[in-house]
C-alpha cells in the first residue's frame, strides 16, 4: 500500500464519536448491523453512498468525544481506505491504529479540496491533488509495527503462539 | 531537572525518569470496563488467545450506561459480562450501584499515584485524587487484561493556575467550561492537565472530579489534581511520601501556563452543539427551555444536588418544564435521601431517578424531539446525544440548572 487513489468525502472541523455512531446503535449487534447509521445525525445519507476505496478528508479534531471503537470498525467497514485530517482525538488515533484504519495528519489539504475529487496518497510521503503536492508524516516505529501485524488482536495472537 | 505530576507517576511505575514524547510501557494498577463495551473486550480477549486475565482483583465491571434495561437487547450485555466475570473469577462487578467514574474512587479502586485506564472517554475523572487514568478503546483493554501492561506516550503538561475565592453563584463546572472555551475541543489533545492554586487546594474532592471528568472535553490525556488532606479523608488512606510528592516541581517544564483569578468567573454555559462554544449565562438569559437534567458523573454528586435542592427549596418547577434528577451512586442517592435532599426536589416537582448514566447518553427516559431544549448538568451537547439531532443542548452547573428549572427559561443562579 505504497500508493493509493481515491473519491474524497469532505466533513468539518470535530467531527465527534456520537457523529460517527451515536450511542442508540452501539448495543446492535455487530459493526455490520451499526455501519448504516454511519455519520447520521450530520449527514443520513453518507453511509449509502460511500464507497470501497473512497477517503475522507476532514478538519481538526477528527474522532473527538468517546472512547467507542465502533467508530473507527465503521468507517473501516464502510470501505474507507483512511482518513485525512489535520489533527485526530487522542482515543480515535490510538482505536484505529489498534483496528488498521490508517490515518494521516495533513494541515493543508482540508482547505483546498472539494467533495466528490480524487486525491493519490503516496505513503509517507505526501498526497497528490490538483497538481499540487502536500506533504505527509511517517508514522512512528512502534505504531508502524501494530499495523504490520495486521492491528493489535493479531499481534497480541502471535504473542501467544497462535499465529 | 524537575518535574511536572503526571512525569512523577510515570516515573514511579517504570522506575526510570522519563521526558515528554518517550515512549514507555506501563504496569496498569486497575482497570474499568463498563456495560457498553463488555461484550467487545471479551471476544476480543479471547480472540487474541488469552485464558486467564493477569490480575483478576485489578479488573472492574460497572453496569450504568444501560442500567435498567431500556431496549430488549440490552440484557444481552448483562449477561455476557457476568458469564465472562465467572468465568475468569472476578469479584468486582457492580450490576445497579452508580455511574463507573463515580464508583472507581468512591468504592476505594483507585489511589493518589495508580495509573487506570478505563474503556470509556470521561476515565480522566480520576485525575481527581492525583491518579492518572484515561480512556482506551476495548481492544487495547482486552490487552491489558491479558498482559496487565500498555504503551503511553509521556506527555507534555499545561499548568492551569487559579488563585482567590469564587463567587457564590460559581461552581467548579463554571471553571472547567470557562477552561474548555479558551482551550478549544482540542487545546489540550495528547498534553495532561495541571491544576494548581489556592481555589483549587479550597475545593472539596467532588468540585475536583467535575474538573477532572470534563479535561477530555478540551482532548487531554488526563488531568492531575496535587493529592493533599482532602484527598486522603476521601479515599480513607494516609498519604505516603510518594503520593505527597506529586505536586508539580519549580523547575518543571510546562507546555504552558494558565492563570485565572477565581473572582473573575461567572456562570457560563456551553451552546449547542460544542462543548467549546462557552457563553456567559447573562447573555443568554430569556430563552426558554422544555427540561432540565441534573445528574451525570460531570455532577451527580451530594454537593452538587445539595446545591440544586438550595436553589430549589420552596420553589416550584415551571409549568411545562421536566426537571429529572439523577444521583451518581446509590450512596450518594441513600445519602440525599437521609439529608431531606431528595425530599426538597421532589417537593419542588422533580422526577428522581435511579442512579446511572441516565439522559447523559440519551439511553434513559428523558429522550427529547425535535427544537426542544434542554439545560443539563452532564459533560456533551453533541448533535443527537439526548434524542433528535435538532435537540438543543445547554451545559451548565447544577446551580444554574436548578435556577432554569425554576424559571422555564435560561436565568443566571442568584448570587
Amino acid at each position: 500500500m505504497e500508493k493509493f487513489t481515491g473519491k474524497v468525502w469532505v466533513l468539518g472541523d470535530d467531527i465527534d464519536t456520537d457523529i460517527i455512531i451515536p450511542t442508540e446503535y452501539l448495543a446492535l449487534k455487530t459493526i455490520d448491523d451499526m455501519k448504516q447509521y454511519g455519520f447520521c445525525p450530520l449527514r443520513p445519507e453518507l453511509a449509502g453512498q460511500i464507497q470501497p476505496g473512497d477517503i475522507i478528508v476532514a478538519g481538526k479534531n477528527f474522532g473527538c468525544g468517546s472512547s467507542r471503537e465502533q467508530a473507527p470498525e465503521i468507517i473501516k467497514a464502510l470501505g474507507i481506505q483512511c482518513v485525512i485530517a489535520k489533527s485526530f482525538a487522542r482515543i480515535f488515533f490510538r482505536n484505529s491504529i489498534n483496528n488498521g484504519l490508517l490515518l494521516i495528519e495533513q494541515p493543508n489539504l482540508h482547505d483546498d479540496i472539494k467533495e466528490g475529487d480524487e486525491i493519490t496518497v503516496v505513503m509517507n510521503e505526501h498526497v497528490d491533488y490538483n497538481g499540487k503536492q502536500y506533504p505527509i508524516a511517517s508514522l512512528p516505529e512502534n505504531l508502524m509495527s501494530i499495523i504490520q501485524a495486521g492491528g493489535l488482536v493479531k499481534a497480541m495472537r502471535k504473542l501467544n503462539g497462535l499465529d | 531537572m524537575g518535574e511536572t505530576v503526571i512525569e512523577k507517576i510515570i516515573r514511579n511505575n517504570v522506575g526510570k525518569t522519563v521526558k515528554p514524547g518517550d515512549i514507555v510501557t506501563v504496569n496498569v494498577d486497575r482497570v474499568m470496563i463498563h456495560d457498553i463495551f463488555i461484550p467487545f473486550v471479551a471476544e476480543k480477549f479471547e480472540e487474541m488467545g488469552f485464558t486467564k486475565l493477569w490480575d483478576p482483583d485489578k479488573v472492574v465491571l460497572i453496569y450504568d450506561h444501560l442500567v435498567p434495561a431500556s431496549q430488549l437487547d440490552d440484557t444481552r450485555h448483562f449477561h455476557t459480562g457476568d458469564a465472562f466475570a465467572k468465568k475468569y473469577g472476578m469479584k468486582n462487578v457492580h450490576r445497579s450501584d452508580g455511574i463507573c467514574h463515580q464508583l472507581m474512587t468512591e468504592a476505594g479502586y483507585v489511589k493518589p499515584g495508580n495509573i487506570v485506564f478505563g474503556t470509556d472517554s470521561h476515565t480522566t475523572t480520576y485525575g481527581c485524587v492525583g491518579a492518572f487514568s484515561s480512556g482506551i478503546g476495548y481492544t487495547e483493554m482486552a490487552s491489558i487484561l491479558g498482559t496487565g501492561t500498555m504503551w503511553i506516550k509521556v506527555p507534555e503538561t499545561i499548568k492551569v493556575v487559579i488563585e482567590g475565592e469564587l463567587p457564590e453563584n460559581v461552581m467548579s463546572k463554571d471553571i472547567i467550561l470557562r477552561l474548555i472555551g479558551d482551550l478549544g475541543a482540542d487545546g489540550a489533545t495528547y498534553r495532561a492537565l495541571e491544576f494548581t492554586g489556592s481555589t483549587i487546594k479550597n475545593m472539596t474532592v467532588a468540585s475536583r472530579m467535575t474538573m477532572a471528568n470534563m479535561a477530555i472535553e478540551a482532548g487531554a490525556k488526563c488531568a492531575l489534581f496535587t493529592p493533599d488532606e482532602k484527598t486522603a479523608e476521601y479515599c480513607e488512606i494516609e498519604l505516603n511520601d510518594f503520593q505527597k510528592s506529586l505536586v508539580g516541581d519549580e523547575d518543571a517544564t510546562y507546555m504552558k501556563t494558565i492563570t485565572y483569578r477565581a473572582e473573575d468567573f461567572v456562570p457560563v454555559m456551553a451552546c449547542p452543539s460544542q462543548v467549546d462554544k462557552i457563553r456567559n449565562v447573562s447573555e443568554l438569559e430569556g430563552t426558554e427551555i422544555d427540561q432540565v437534567f441534573i445528574g451525570s458523573c460531570t455532577n451527580g454528586r451530594l454537593e452538587d444536588l445539595k446545591a440544586a435542592a438550595e436553589v430549589l427549596k420552596g420553589k416550584k418547577v415551571a409549568d411545562y418544564v421536566k426537571l429529572i434528577v439523577t444521583p451518581a451512586s446509590r450512596k450518594i442517592y441513600r445519602q440525599a435521601i437521609e439529608l431531606g435532599i431528595l425530599d426538597t426536589l421532589a417537593e419542588a416537582g422533580a422526577m428522581i431517578t435511579h442512579p446511572g448514566c441516565g439522559l447523559c447518553c440519551g439511553r434513559a427516559g428523558g429522550i427529547l424531539t425535535d427544537g426542544e431544549r434542554v439545560v443539563a448538568t452532564n459533560n456533551r451537547n453533541f448533535l443527537g446525544r439526548m434524542g433528535t439531532s435538532k435537540v438543543e443542548i445547554y451545559l451548565a452547573s447544577p446551580k444554574t440548572a436548578a435556577a432554569c428549572a425554576v424559571a422555564g427559561k435560561i436565568v443566571s443562579p442568584e448570587k
